[in-house]
């Protein structure tokens, strides 16, 4: 009997049986639905957290101050509580000589403050920076420009304004030309981002760009008006990013006289470190969800054996027919493989298709977003069939090794 | 019409279950030639089933020697066992044991499925078997949409497509009324006079009375075999 007849009997069985081989295909088709769905949100949370650090600025080096030590009582506060970092820093920075994997250099300064045009009111944060912020934090315009480097030399009260910023105080209308009062001062908004999304620890769209010798000069009260909060560098490539970093490093190092990296008073963090700190967490969600999956695939995979087993118990007198009328052991045994095989296609075919119908549907209701991966519903297919032959095995050599005889007697 | 069938040279079977040893055949033996309408008649506990497991390849004597035209069955394997029933034997059963879920059609065509027959070739050979048993106006139904006469003979057409040496008949009128008994019987008549070969076993006399020979069996071996005359 060749693979075509055989396939033909046990599809034959499986339309005879429709309500077992039913029930039997809902429990692998929830399992592979399960897995399709689990990684689906996985790699849709990985997704997400990668398109939110790339928001933060392509090729970024993060320079922030190191923690400050209360003198006389020997305390150290947090990271970033010094304001050991410095304008000059910066500038010395931005040498092509001492670092020429260094393309761009933003030093930032932050401080919040009351936004005003008209009778409407906004509290944000207001961002002092130079012309090269944008290019570093990879930051697009709406409208308008963004400062000029004329800008910092004359303290000019100019302000770029975030998109979510720029509708809270001036609603649908274009606010570039408009003016917004902060501090008392009129600032005149040359600019509007573009959106960027937002970042667990802040809104990157919810903000005030000034220029840093604005900000410094006439809205903070800082005592040191020469200390910046971060420097944002920007490496010529993604290649050259530890290129960069260590070049920012040894001169940093330099600078403050630092010669045991362990007392750095400052702390450089790169983008892909983040990034790969993301992933891992994300992966280990999938890895997570993905086990929860397998098991209810296992579950689904004993339910296959169990039914299988049943249908030998209760076919013996089939088999034992077949069997007489010439049918070898390794036919019995191919058609019962066939029929667990069926169900597991069978199953894996709906599991794949609610999986994919989920996929589509779920995330009107919940705000994670699902990516349905082709190598992942192709994955689910060969395991939902070869859940049906692993757990068919068993059951079919019990159906080819029983005698003719017996199965016959059999009422 | 002297070529053997059937050629049982001292076969003992000896079935053991636990520390039991049930000894079901001692020492028969026992020529079918080609042609004969034979019976097997016995109490139950004689043996006659065990007989007819082994004439039917279903099962393999302990001791002795049994060819079945002229192929030595005691040194077959599982799939050469297969292979002669589905090319040697036709089985008709007490159950009728068709599938419910194949039309008559398809349970005829099972032997020549597990032969390896094309399937137009089987289809054909199926309509040829249904029509010789007369039902070719029911190819097409359930055994459940067939009275037990129906199913029975559609058993026989089953038995009789793959064109076997011998044609086993275990009890085959067991669930029948007297006129559908009648009607198979007939039928085996009228095979027999084709020319095919057909052993019948039975444990009732009017049944037996069709068969041309009678063999009686009693606790494993043949009392009596006697040849009627026609």
């Amino acid at each position: 009997m060749n693979w075509l007849e055989t396939v033909r009997t046990g599809l034959q069985a499986v339309r005879t049986h429709r309500l077992r081989s039913g029930l039997t295909v809902l429990g692998i088709l929830i399992g592979i639905a399960t897995v399709v769905l689990s990684v689906g949100l996985g790699e849709g949370a990985s997704s997400t957290v990668k398109s939110q650090i790339a928001a933060l600025g392509s090729n970024l080096l993060i320079v922030s101050p190191g923690s400050s030590t209360t003198a006389g009582t020997g305390v150290r506060g947090g990271l970033g509580s010094a304001s050991t970092l410095t304008l000059e820093d910066a500038s010395a920075l931005q040498s092509k000589v001492a670092a020429p994997d260094i393309a761009a250099v933003a030093p930032t300064k932050t401080t919040s403050d009351v936004l005003t045009n008209g009778a409407t009111t906004w509290t944000t944060s207001i961002v002092g920076t130079t012309a090269s912020w944008a290019k570093v934090r990879a930051r697009t315009l709406a409208s308008g420009r963004f400062l000029a480097d004329a800008d910092n030399a004359t303290a000019a009260a100019v302000t770029v304004l975030g998109p979510t910023t720029a509708s809270e105080l001036f609603g649908r209308a274009d606010a570039v030309g408009q003016s917004v009062t902060i501090n008392a001062i009129p600032f005149q908004v040359v600019g509007v981002l573009a959106s960027a999304g937002s970042n667990s620890s802040s809104n990157l769209d919810d903000e005030a760009v000034v220029p840093m010798s604005t900000l410094t000069a006439r809205l903070s009260s800082a005592s040191s008006t020469d200390s910046v909060s971060t420097i944002y560098l920007a490496a010529t490539s993604g290649s050259t990013i530890s290129a960069a970093y260590q070049e920012a490093a040894a001169l940093l190092d330099a600078r403050h006289r630092i010669t045991l990296p362990a007392n750095a008073d400052f702390s450089i963090t790169a983008q892909d470190s983040l990034l790969s700190t993301a992933s891992t967490v994300s992966r280990t969600l999938t890895v997570l969800l993905g086990g929860i999956a397998a098991l209810s695939l296992l579950v689904g995979g004993i339910g296959v054996m169990n039914i299988m087993l049943v249908s030998v118990t209760e076919r013996t007198r089939e088999i034992g027919l077949r069997k007489a009328l010439g049918a070898t052991p390794r036919v019995i045994r191919r058609q019962f493989l066939v029929e667990a095989s069926v169900l597991g296609l069978v199953g894996g075919l709906g599991g794949a298709g609610l999986g994919i119908l989920g996929a589509i549907v779920l995330p009107h209701f919940i705000s994670d977003a699902i990516t349905i991966s082709p190598s992942a519903v192709v994955g689910a297919l060969v395991v939902a069939v070869a859940i049906g032959i692993v757990f068919g095995v068993y059951p079919a050599g019990r159906a080819s090794r029983l005698a003719p005889i017996d199965a016959l007697r059999s009422d | 019409m002297s070529e053997p069938v059937i050629e049982l040279l001292e076969v003992s079977k000896t079935y053991r279950s636990g520390s039991l040893e049930v000894t079901a055949l001692r020492g028969v033996t026992l020529r079918i030639d080609e042609g004969e309408f034979v019976a097997i008649m016995g109490p139950s506990g004689s043996g006659k089933s065990t007989l007819m497991h082994i004439l039917g390849c279903l099962d393999v004597p302990t001791e002795g020697t049994f060819l079945l035209s002229g192929e030595d069955v005691m040194t077959m394997d599982e799939e050469e066992l297969a292979d002669a029933r589905n090319r040697r034997v036709g089985f008709v059963f007490q159950q009728f044991n068709l599938l419910p879920e194949l039309t008559a059609s398809r349970n005829v065509e099972l032997p020549l499925l597990y032969a390896g027959v094309p399937r137009e070739l089987r289809r054909e050979y199926a309509a040829r078997a249904l029509a010789r048993v007369g039902l070719a106006d029911r190819a097409a139904h359930r055994p459940g949409e067939l009275s037990g006469g129906q199913q029975q003979r559609v058993a026989v057409a089953r038995a009789l497509v793959g064109d076997p040496s011998l044609i086993l008949a275990d009890e085959p009128t067991g669930n029948l009324d007297s006129v559908a008994t009648d009607d198979i019987l007939d039928l085996f008549d009228e095979l027999h006079r084709a020319g095919r070969t057909v052993v019948l076993i039975t444990h009732e006399s009017e049944v037996a009375a069709r068969a041309q020979r009678v063999i009686r069996l009693r606790d494993g071996a043949i009392v009596d075999d006697a040849e009627r005359a026609a």
